[in-house]
């Protein structure tokens, strides 16, 4: 069973709709036991860093992240996902995250770009990884965010996407990857993705 | 690169696809459910359901078309008309859309973006405009006025000047109906589309009048639009979305073309 974290926001519905699409057993949850009992773990997302960090704490949420991802159950974010397990983010006036991957989600703020960046765009893959198994180079992936993912490390960057600038629009460290776009709304390619993860023992 | 964007528009009335020509005399052209699963498979970036149905009584109707839709496609895809509470609101997303479409309800009450805005991000709210070409005078010096209740009331209220504040209230996209050019297939309003791409930094969808692949090129290259919105050319079997894209494509506009 897939434990998607129900942080009353976001569009987890979508996801779960997605993973029943491919044939996946999931649930829409907050109970620490069931997440940690879960054989992966999805974290989803729209909405602002700083509200959906307010609750993953009220909630207690961000340790029981933090345990599942030290268990080496495969960890999946999207979206605003991809953000939370950084260090921090810039929305919000600032928004102290979860520090699971070292780097900060930042503004876009290139000059010509509209903001959000929405719509559908490349990935270019920079390291090779089991998720992108099947994956052809030519598909394109549903975005809409205004803050990007910006990992310290070279390493943690999966693919990467222009927007104005390059940023890291997958990211990852051992069981821990993460989509800046939706894959739940990326057609085929997405579902792709999302199949790989739910297959995959969270190495490397 | 980012691509821009084919989106397809289906009124649905009772929940039947219909289509009009400048907004009237409307005809039942399929299910919306079977037209959305075969656009997806077509390739199309993402789909705009319009609810035309005149009683809201019958409101329920537009929930079960998007449940069924979000079951069986996996692109973004909007709904409209009719929307004038968070509640609303609440219900559509719920039911799987992604985004809401707000255009009558936001000229009446334009908090509603704003509160729209805050409960669900700025990126689930498409302010639709529908505007018409009018004389310039000093309360509309675009010389273009907004229209409400599906193109037939005008509120006195200058385009531009509305887009910009609904972008100030929150509003993540513009979805720009030209009650001039909608069901003419002659192309899209480009002046007033150029104008509104200037005027706000929110990705911008022009709407109303694409009848061949040119004038979504002419939209695209010269009016700075993000997407543009496309009904009766696939609706009644013109052009696929396929071919649409290839000519694009060939044309060095920027899509989606690998489904």
């Amino acid at each position: 069973m897939i434990a998607i974290i129900d942080y009353e926001a976001g569009n987890l519905t979508s996801v779960a709709r997605a993973l029943r699409h491919i044939g996946v057993e999931c649930r829409i949850t907050k109970q620490h036991d069931e997440i940690l009992a879960s054989e992966r773990v999805i974290f989803p997302g729209v909405g602002a860093a700083g509200e959906a960090m307010e609750i993953i704490r009220r909630e207690g949420l961000d340790g029981v992240i933090r345990e599942t991802i030290e268990q080496g159950k495969p960890f999946l974010g999207i979206c605003l996902g991809a953000q939370i397990i950084l260090g921090e983010s810039e929305e919000d006036n600032g928004t102290p995250c979860l520090g699971i991957i070292p780097g900060t989600a930042k503004r876009f703020r290139s000059e010509g770009i509209k903001i959000p960046h929405m719509g559908w765009n490349d990935i270019s893959i920079a390291r090779s990884h089991p998720l992108l198994e099947g994956v052809d180079a030519r598909a394109q992936f549903y975005f809409v965010h205004s803050y990007y993912p910006a990992p310290e490390k070279q390493e943690d960057i999966i693919a990467t996407t222009d927007y104005g600038l390059i940023f890291a629009s997958i990211i990852g460290h051992g069981n821990v990857i993460a989509t800046q776009f939706h894959l739940e709304k990326s057609g085929r390619h997405g579902l792709q993705i999302l199949k790989n993860f739910c297959s995959w023992n969270g190495r490397e | 690169m980012l691509s821009k964007r084919i989106i397809i528009c289906l009124d649905v009335r009772e929940g039947k696809t219909t289509k009009g020509i400048k907004f009237k005399r409307n005809v039942d052209i399929g299910d919306p459910v079977a037209m959305a699963a075969q656009y997806y498979e077509q390739g199309v970036d993402e789909l705009v359901f319009y609810d035309i149905t005149a009683s809201s009584d019958k409101r329920d109707i537009i929930i079960d078309v998007v449940e069924n839709v979000a079951k069986e496609i996996f692109i973004p895809f909007s709904v409209g008309g009719g929307i004038r509470s968070l509640d609303d609101m609440h219900r559509v997303l719920a039911a799987g859309a992604e985004k809401i479409s707000i255009n009558t309800a936001a000229v009446e009450d334009p908090d509603l973006i704003y509160k729209g805005a805050k409960a669900f991000g700025s990126q689930c709210i498409v302010l639709g405009m529908d505007a018409k070409r009018v004389e310039k005078t000093p309360s509309i010096p675009s010389g273009y006025e907004v229209y409400i209740h599906g193109g037939r009331t005008p509120v006195a209220m200058d385009a531009i000047q509305w887009a910009r504040r609904a972008q100030d209230l929150g509003a993540g996209e513009i979805c720009l109906n030209s009650i001039d050019a909608d069901g003419t297939n002659a192309g899209y309003e480009l002046i007033l589309t150029s104008l509104l791409s200037e005027a706000v930094s929110i990705p911008v969808i022009a709407s109303g009048g694409a009848g061949e692949p040119q004038h979504l090129y002419d939209v695209f290259n010269s009016s700075g639009a993000d997407a543009a919105l496309i009904a009766s050319m696939v609706h009644y079997q013109r052009y696929t979305v396929a071919q649409i894209k290839e000519y694009l494509a060939q044309k060095g506009v920027p899509v989606r073309t690998f489904i």
